[in-house]
């Protein structure tokens, strides 16, 4: 990989820059905002955005700008740990099914394809009703939501490679099964995915995000950009920039998330 | 046809395993619904009369047997939260009946506002040999597809209602007040959700008629002499429609979820918002129903687009 490759690929660049800005803000979020996010001033309620109030303020006269970075800390920390959750399981049932096969093969299968039709966010309010609300309901149910996706690649890369001649190889120098599964088959799944892995992300964030603003995720106190949003969308009219500062930082994440993981793609290609 | 009757076989099988997962999961519920309905202070006699009248004393089996067989019969229970009068409790038929037509009509619209806008949109691109046009409908689709349906409706509303006026936010017409003005209202909301799905059926078709237009069959009529239109209309399009229809019958799905949650930021009646009401309030026997409802449409749908795939493509059934 030649550095002038890295500088031409553009997805790559303006995806990491995107990507980047968004992780920077999210964490240090975690530590230290300019102002209170929760901290209220009746003086200043709906100001215009300005060199004091970056985004403006909200109807309680709050910071939207320490909002918003708040919202993306907690926003990008559940995307991560859904995937997390949801690509370990995904690995341990995919590699389960797709090297041994049988009867835990065909129930998973069957349970797989059935929930491969039924919308995902549904599916994910389904679970809350029964989870109930709250921080870690969501990702649990975002978590089990997401697991079918990664089981059907890594299972079909599983049987892809299950007799390629080095696992034969393996078998007959006695390795055992676990390492065989784990040490020499998983490290050339990570390739296929990889790309899933980032695709999950960005749909942890969009399903998360759709949970909050109707009112079924994350809940106060807790900062979450589509809970944010759903609050702004009263005062479109007079305070536009509430609403389009909450949005908006969803698709920044979104948008560079997405564009990094197609520059990723492409280097790898060329 | 065997083909056929074995796929519709796996339906009925699936459309039963999701009644029986719906109808248990909400059966393992902590909490305790006669109290929740009747309140803490209720004499323990009306709960009990509560319980015996909800059918909660029977074993799971065959309350399951009595609502499955219900459903069937057409009859789909009670919900525990809304009253029809003082002593009855509201069907949930009579409660879904005039909030799914907004729901379906939204889906529609949305589903042909994609087909419309999305094709023509591939063709021209695939089309195009302008490196400004192409790198300007891929930048726009590429952002198009970041922002979730909530936010678009939350931006439709902005620039269409509030700055350009075209419509009234939350002035939503019942359908069977003037279909004209509901379908207009649901335009925007229609659009809403439309746009992200435009954004990616116009890509993979733009990229499976690219892939296509290197066929030799395409190379063959150029030297038989066909136009660059006639190649393109007659022979490539066909051929590169064929995934993109599969692709439609896949995002089926998503265009209903997308359409449930844009009900909320528009304000419309339909079942999306009785779902999230009825799931924040722990109505189950109404939960259970739209599940099985929207399962239904969803797999109803891919059976279609199935069958109708075979149609159009004879080769895959030869196989």
């Amino acid at each position: 990989m030649r550095r002038s490759d890295i500088l031409k690929n553009k997805y790559l660049l303006i995806g990491l820059f995107m990507t980047g800005l968004g992780l920077l803000l999210g964490i240090v979020g975690l530590f230290w905002t300019p102002y209170d996010p929760a901290g209220m001033s009746a003086a200043e309620r709906f100001a215009a955005p300005s060199l004091h109030h970056l985004f403006g303020t909200d109807n309680f006269g709050r910071d939207i700008f320490s909002r918003v970075m708040k919202g993306l800390s907690v926003t990008i920390l559940i995307g991560m740990l859904v995937v997390l959750f949801s690509s370990v399981m995904g690995i341990l049932l995919g590699a389960l099914t797709g090297y041994f096969g049988g009867i835990l093969d065909e129930i998973v299968m069957r349970i797989t394809d059935a929930l491969n039709g039924f919308p995902s966010i549904l599916l994910a309010l389904v679970l809350i009703s029964i989870f109930g609300n709250g921080r870690q309901n969501v990702i649990l149910a975002l978590g089990l939501v997401f697991i079918p996706s990664y089981v059907r690649i890594v299972r079909s890369e599983f049987i892809r490679l299950r007799d390629a001649d080095f696992i034969r190889r393996a078998r007959l120098m006695g390795v055992g099964k676990l390492r065989i599964l784990f040490v020499h088959i998983l490290p050339n799944v990570f390739s296929v995915f990889w790309v899933s892995v980032m695709i999950g992300f960005n749909n942890a964030i969009l399903a998360e995000s759709g949970m909050s603003y109707l009112g079924i995720g994350v809940q106060p106190p807790d900062a979450s950009l589509g809970k944010m949003l759903s609050d702004a969308q009263g005062y479109l009219q007079g305070a536009p920039w509430y609403a389009l500062s909450a949005g908006l930082a969803i698709v920044w994440v979104v948008l560079g998330f997405a564009l990094l993981s197609e520059g990723i793609q492409r280097m790898n290609k060329a | 046809m065997k083909y056929v009757v074995k796929k519709f076989i796996t339906l009925i099988m699936t459309l039963f395993l999701v009644s029986v997962a719906a109808f248990l999961a909400f059966q393992i519920i902590p909490g305790d619904v006669v109290t929740s309905i009747v309140g803490m202070e209720a004499p323990p006699e009306r709960a009990e009369q509560l319980r015996e009248e909800l059918g909660l004393n029977d074993p799971p089996l065959v309350r399951y047997v009595k609502w499955a067989s219900g459903v069937i019969r057409g009859d789909f229970g009670r919900s525990y939260r809304y009253a029809k009068n003082m002593n009855e409790m509201m069907p949930v038929k009579e409660l879904i009946g005039d909030k799914l037509p907004v729901t379906l009509w939204l889906a529609a619209l949305s589903f042909v506002l994609i087909v419309l806008v999305s094709i023509p949109l591939g063709v021209v691109w695939a089309r195009a040999g302008n490196r400004y046009l192409d790198a300007a409908l891929n930048c726009l689709t590429q952002i198009s597809m970041a922002v979730p349906s909530f936010f678009l409706g939350v931006l439709v509303t902005y620039l269409f209602g509030i700055i350009l006026k075209l419509f009234a936010p939350g002035g939503y017409v019942s359908y069977r007040d003037d279909f004209g003005k509901f379908i207009g209202y649901l335009l925007f909301p229609a659009l809403s959700v439309a746009i992200p799905k435009i954004a990616m059926t116009a890509r993979f078709l733009r990229n499976s008629l690219l892939t296509e237009m290197q066929s030799d069959y395409v190379r063959t009529a150029y030297s038989k002499g066909c136009t660059k239109r006639r190649v393109m209309y007659g022979h490539v399009l066909r051929n590169a429609l064929m995934p993109v229809v599969t692709f439609l019958g896949m995002i089926i799905a998503e265009i209903v979820a997308g359409s449930i949650v844009v009900e909320q930021v528009f304000g419309l009646p339909g079942i999306g918002r009785l779902l999230i009401s009825s799931i924040n309030t722990r109505d189950f026997p109404v939960v259970e129903i739209l599940i099985l409802y929207i399962t239904f449409v969803v797999i109803v749908v891919y059976f279609l687009v199935d069958i109708l795939y075979r149609v159009i493509d004879p080769r895959i059934s030869e196989k």
